[in-house]
């Protein structure tokens, strides 16, 4: 009932007009820079702090938060229309949803992303209010043990993007977790295959893996082609808006995106990408035709989706009640925070009620005001495919040259975005999937790095993977869905044999 | 997309109105934060452009990030700029010890020293439920087993790496055992901390902060020579009995290759932008103590902790 009489009391907070109109500026920035390649939230938030200096905390804080939310939303946009995915979150979007627009559906496709969005959001929101606290308690539970388990159940989940060939999908990947292995190690600090090179020492951006491997990839291929066998991009078929099957389809995928999103997004190493890849390969696994997938299941679109959204708010669980930034937006609003002289954690709660409320508020405002505004300019955004071929095309290698440029201007970044682009083209010229690569570049960096945790913390004894329930369960789950399918195709043929 | 650029300009156009406001000011000035923006040094920057425009010291001020390698890419830009004097860029502690580890061809000799601004000191904690109470504990048991003893903190050959080091070092261990574990950033250490599966941890007093008043973590010792305004309960190492001193310290350096009258120029605009009371705001909202030296006092301090880190970072295996 407190927590109830608390929020009433931070809507009363987030419905004063100069409130409104800080979500309503922070939802628009927000929006607009998800959807451009290479400007994020993060750095948005840290260009709008020395501004913010001087306005009231809960306002801009507000504002903070509308942004984080509203670039979320945008994220899919990009991914979904021109299949370059700005930021990794949005990497299992792109699989299903780049299929989809080309078969004259991006309509559904975008508006299954921004009402899946919309109920994540909505459902993590409630989540955060009410679960908070006790969230959290489990969440710095987690050891390195558990994270190391948890990219196991990752990794085995990634063989839903294999397409066809399970060879060619495992040797992407481990090309992946070879790109993964370049720059400093972060546990002794020591320089791995950078050649000498003081722009590989960071290692590899994983969204210019993505944008190379997918956009500019795709963008050679289709000229490479267009000669021979031109292929056909067809803007709008059919309804612009989802149809009743599209609903039926949506719904489920929704929650149970939510349900992946929201907790791994409150784990202080878990992050947004994990749970959108468990999320599309549950919807893979689930789907009533699995043969859509791979040529545009909405059901993938809208998990993931749901997921990306859902551990945004996730994440806002170790930042109010730690002050654990886990992302780097969370990082720059904790920042945001603190030039206020506010220090999230236990305390802020106690002290500060009206501005957490008032926060915890606002998103619900946010997320509202997000779908009215994203809705409308769907039908905007599905023009783009309108145009011809070849001037798409060439407008998506500028734009993903200049988001880039962007992140980091140099001429290294730009050869490696282009020799990425080289190689996504030949993958795909001889059928090889470009998506477990950039997954390898995700997961191997990460998992590495919690085992190497584990074993220092355990002083080297692998015990500690199977001593501890939460990562014996997860093992035993990636060990289940390892050893499930060959076991159900030997008791198969087992059967066909008798009979 | 025209959309998109027009809201891009928006975003700029937001940015920029606050950057206005000094009508007489007579410096253009650039800033680098080596670094992604929302860490330490981008914070810094950011803060000095706030302070210089609202003091009117400077005319404009531009933040730029360039990351990547502790900070050592943007070094390079830095001293690639020769006789530039409207360049600053921000610097600290850590990227000593980058330099070192990441065998940088450029180093800090090579730059312009301006000033030293902020410094913070470090605390050593342990969960609260540990055995371990003060600082002497944890000394024996390090001098016991250095390996056995875990400590969590952040990047491999950062600061609070540097003083787990030191510690061993001072205790009578040997630093080159010590079993360092590095999280990406204070929070995840801080989770470590909290689910009490690691001895020891280390970060600013500010990281842990929140923690330590709630009862859930326990100040050992604050690597400074006295005991910290905010937290007057909490007893330096020194009085723990363990002689170690250590500043995670944030400064400005200017480009090679200037004329004394552009030296002068900066330097005094940072002079002034210290003395101001927009700064003075700045640093007590964000909780930095003032650690100002002038150019001279650092271009010596510099090279002081130059060759006490090497030593360290030799001690540890770090580099060979």
């Amino acid at each position: 009932m407190d927590t109830l009489l608390s929020l009433a009391n931070g809507f009363s907070v987030a419905f004063e007009p100069s409130k409104l109109l800080f979500c309503l500026i922070g939802v628009f920035l927000g929006t607009a820079v998800g959807v451009l390649p290479g400007i994020g939230p993060a750095l948005t938030v840290a260009l709008l702090l020395p501004v913010t200096f001087k306005l009231d905390p809960a306002g801009s804080l507000i504002m903070f938060a509308g942004i984080y939310y509203g670039g979320m939303y945008g994220g899919s946009t990009t991914a979904i229309l021109l299949n370059a995915p700005g930021e990794s979150a949005s990497l299992a979007t792109a699989l299903e949803g780049s299929k989809m627009a080309k078969a004259g559906r991006g309509g559904p496709a975008l508006a299954t992303a921004a009402i899946g969005s919309f109920v994540a959001g909505l459902i993590a929101t409630i989540g955060l209010a009410f679960l908070a606290p006790w969230l959290v308690e489990l969440a710095v539970k987690f050891g390195p043990w558990d994270y190391f388990a948890l990219m196991i159940v990752a990794f085995v989940t990634v063989s839903a993007t294999f397409g066809d060939s399970p060879l060619r999908g495992l040797t992407s990947l481990f090309l992946g977790m070879l790109l993964g292995l370049i720059g400093i190690d972060k546990l002794t600090g020591q320089a791995r295959l950078t050649f000498g090179v003081p722009e590989l020492l960071n290692g590899v951006e994983v969204t210019t893996l993505a944008v190379g491997l997918f956009a500019v990839g795709e963008a050679l291929y289709v000229a490479s082609k267009r000669w021979r066998e031109p292929e056909e991009i067809i803007p709008i078929k059919g309804s612009l808006w989802m149809n009743k099957q599209d609903w039926k389809r949506s719904w489920a995928p929704w929650l149970r995106g939510t349900a992946f999103g929201f907790p791994i997004g409150a784990l202080p190493a878990g992050g947004a990408e994990v749970p959108t890849f468990l999320s599309y390969s549950t919807e893979k696994k689930l789907c009533k035709y699995p043969e859509e997938f791979g040529k545009g299941a909405i059901e993938g679109v809208a998990g993931p989706e749901a997921a990306n959204n859902a551990s945004a708010a996730g994440t806002l669980v170790p930042l109010l009640t730690l002050g654990l930034p886990t992302s780097a937006t969370a990082a720059i609003m904790l920042a945001g925070f603190q030039q206020y002289g506010l220090n999230p954690g236990p305390l802020l709660f106690a002290e500060k009620p009206d501005l957490v409320w008032g926060l915890i508020a606002s998103l619900f405002v946010a997320n509202v005001m997000l779908v009215i505004l994203n809705l409308p300019l769907i039908g905007l955004w599905v023009r783009l495919l309108a145009i011809p071929q070849p001037w798409l095309y060439a407008g998506i290698l500028v734009f993903a040259t200049m988001g880039t440029l962007a992140v980091n201007p140099s001429p290294v970044e730009l050869g490696m975005l282009f020799g990425f682009g080289y190689l996504g083209y030949l993958m795909r010229r001889y059928d090889y999937p470009v998506a477990p690569m950039v997954v390898g570049l995700i997961l191997g960096p990460m998992a590495e790095a919690q085992l190497r945790r584990a074993l220092q913390i355990s002083l080297g004894d692998p015990m500690i993977l199977l001593e501890n329930p939460i990562s014996a369960t997860l093992l035993g789950i990636a060990f289940i869905a390892l050893v499930a399918p060959f076991v159900m195709k030997g008791l198969n043929k087992f059967k066909a044999a008798e009979d | 997309m025209l959309m998109s650029f027009f809201k891009r300009g928006a975003v700029a156009a937001v940015a920029l109105a606050g950057l206005t406001t000094a009508a007489f000011a007579q410096m253009e000035l650039k800033i680098m934060a080596p670094a992604a923006p929302g860490g330490g040094w981008d914070g810094t920057a950011r803060s000095m452009q706030q302070a210089l425009t609202a003091a009117g010291i400077a005319k404009s001020v531009q933040v730029t990030n360039v990351t990547g390698a502790g900070g050592t890419i943007g070094l390079a830009q830095l001293i690639g700029a020769k006789g530039d004097g409207h360049q600053l860029m921000v610097n600290g502690f850590v990227m000593v010890g980058a330099i070192l580890l990441n065998k940088s061809p450029v180093n800090l000799t090579q730059t312009t020293p301006i000033a030293r601004l902020t410094a913070e000191a470090l605390v050593i904690v342990v969960p609260t439920d540990s055995p371990i109470k003060n600082a002497k504990d944890l000394a024996d048991r390090v001098k016991a087993d250095p390996a056995k003893v875990t400590w969590a903190g952040g990047s491999a050959g950062g600061a609070d790496h540097i003083l787990a080091a030191l510690f061993a070092e001072a205790a009578g261990g040997d630093p080159k055992k010590i079993n360092y574990i590095p999280f990406s950033g204070g929070g995840e250490a801080l989770a470590a901390m909290l689910g009490g599966r690691v001895t020891a941890g280390i970060s600013g007093y500010g990281e842990f902060e929140g923690q330590i008043k709630a009862g859930k973590l326990r100040v050992v010792g604050v690597s400074a020579s006295k005991r910290l305004e905010n937290a007057p309960d909490a007893p330096t190492l020194k009085e723990g009995g363990v002689n170690l001193e250590l500043l995670n310290w944030r400064s400005v350096v200017a480009p090679p290759g200037l004329s004394d009258a552009q030296k002068k120029d900066l330097s005094g605009a940072v002079e002034k932008m210290v003395k101001s009371k927009e700064w003075a705001e700045i640093l007590k909202a964000r909780g930095w103590d003032d650690a100002y030296l002038a150019s001279a006092e650092f271009d010596a301090f510099l090279k002081n902790e130059t060759t006490r880190v090497e030593k360290v970072m030799k001690d540890v295996g770090l580099v060979k």
